[in-house]
């Protein structure tokens, strides 16, 4: 156990080192959430003011669409370099590299999310301090559930023909119900009257959901992988 | 099923063909009327779409843990027909819902389930298409955490929306529909049964073509 937590930690800090070297996927998703944002916004907002929800929707769809870009960009790295084979071929535990990538997909979107969540409060009049925790805690399962699947689909794809086209395609209708519970919940603590039972259901369906999808992840990794 | 595949071929045909006598004798619904006719095409067919659908992440999973080819063509199979069921379910569900509810599509939450489900299948389906190579398991892992994903597709859509008849309609259906509506499922799903054997046996072969080509070839 302890060995496997090493390894996941050590390909954490290894694709977080390289990320520090060039900051590409940093900037560029950043930038590319926060036109995201504006994209909605012209869409979204009649006479200054902000359709109903609004802001929690936008808040999520950039949040999946920022994600998917920087998942698409960390294994686009491994193939460019031809490093994702030395990785398997490391004598350690396959899962346990999977649980590496994941955690540097989370401290990448945790990034773009720490940027986009002042934005929408700034641009849209959004609550977002008024229950903060309960945010934190939607952001935190969505973005697991979200990332789970999406960096065991990035990583299998890296094989595959036409993959920028195939990761969203395989990973929106998956993730459907994060984007779900994470709009709805935002929904409900940036009511005029914050809706906390409503909160509740929505971050334990996505807890539930988080737990299915790493282990089902975890699980599957090593024979997917396998060539 | 070798040998009883054309004995069901023949029972599916006599079935298909007694079928619009049987939903015609049916009784009219009181308030809908003829439109709910439609009930005893979409009803088997949706049933065969989650069927089909846990089939094909059955066999998937087998297919991943104990690679076994066999399993990876029946999960073909039925990725195809869920995609085909679906589009039936899809079709005659607005049909029936402009003149029931007035409007062709609402954003209810069995219908969009049933369509989120159809869109993983689909997308399951483009996978094996355009992936290239060794794109089976990719595929594979597709249906496994789409079979996965049901219950939460339910639950976050219901709590989301919810509008369709329930589906404790078909246990306190009128006693004259209870039969033509069960003759149906049974028809559709010895229907469903023969598609699943006869897609499954054009994979195989396919496959067998493949090894004597590689055969000839060495």
């Amino acid at each position: 156990m302890k060995q496997f937590l090493r390894v996941a930690w050590v390909v954490m800090r290894k694709d977080l080192t390289v990320e520090m070297r060039s900051r590409e996927i940093v900037y560029t998703t950043v930038f590319f959430a926060a036109s995201c944002v504006l994209v909605f916004a012209f869409a979204l907002v009649r006479e200054g003011r902000p359709l109903e929800d609004a802001s929690a929707g936008i808040l999520w769809i950039a949040i999946a669409f920022a994600g998917t870009l920087a998942l698409g960009r960390t294994f686009e790295r491994e193939r460019h370099t031809e490093t994702l084979r030395a990785l398997m071929l490391a004598p350690s535990d396959r899962p346990a590299i999977y649980l590496g990538k994941l955690l540097g997909v989370l401290v990448l979107m945790a990034i773009v999310e720490a940027v986009l969540v002042p934005m929408i409060g700034l641009l849209f009049h959004a609550p977002v301090f008024a229950r903060p925790l309960w945010l934190a805690a939607l952001l935190a399962a969505g973005t697991l559930g979200f990332a789970s699947v999406g960096t065991l689909f990035a990583a299998m794809l890296v094989r595959a023909r036409s993959r920028d086209v195939l990761l969203p395609v395989l990973l929106y209708p998956i993730t459907i119900p994060v984007i779900i519970a994470g709009v709805r919940g935002t929904a409900a603590i940036f009511q005029a009257t914050p809706d906390e039972p409503m909160a509740r259901f929505w971050t334990a369906l996505l807890v539930f959901f988080d737990v299915v999808f790493v282990t089902l992840s975890l699980w599957t990794f090593e024979p997917l992988m396998t060539e | 099923m070798t040998r009883i595949f054309v004995p069901l071929v023949i029972i599916a045909m006599v079935m298909f063909a007694f079928a619009p006598l049987v939903v015609a004798s049916a009784p009219l619904e009181q308030t809908m009327g003829l439109v709910q006719k439609i009930f005893y095409f979409h009803v088997p067919s949706a049933m065969l779409l989650f069927v089909s659908a846990f089939v094909c992440g059955i066999a998937s999973a087998i297919f991943l843990f104990r690679r076994s080819a066999a399993a990876d063509r029946v999960a073909l199979a039925a990725g195809e027909l869920v995609v085909l069921f679906g589009l039936i379910v899809l079709v005659t569900g607005p049909i029936w819902a402009r003149k029931a509810w007035g409007v062709w599509w609402e954003w209810d939450a069995r219908l969009t389930s049933s369509l989120l489900l159809w869109m993983i299948f689909v997308a399951y389906l483009m996978v094996r298409r355009f992936g290239g190579p060794g794109s089976e398991k990719l595929a594979g892992a597709m249906a496994l955490f789409g079979m996965a994903n049901v219950p939460f597709v339910y639950v976050s859509v219901n709590y989301w929306r919810t509008l369709h008849p329930k589906t404790s309609v078909v246990m306190t259906l009128a006693p004259g529909m209870r039969g033509p509506f069960w003759f149906s499922v049974a028809a559709f799903t010895i229907l469903y049964l023969l598609l699943l054997t006869l897609r499954k046996r054009l994979e195989d072969r396919q496959a067998m073509v493949e090894q004597l080509y590689l055969a000839v070839e060495e």
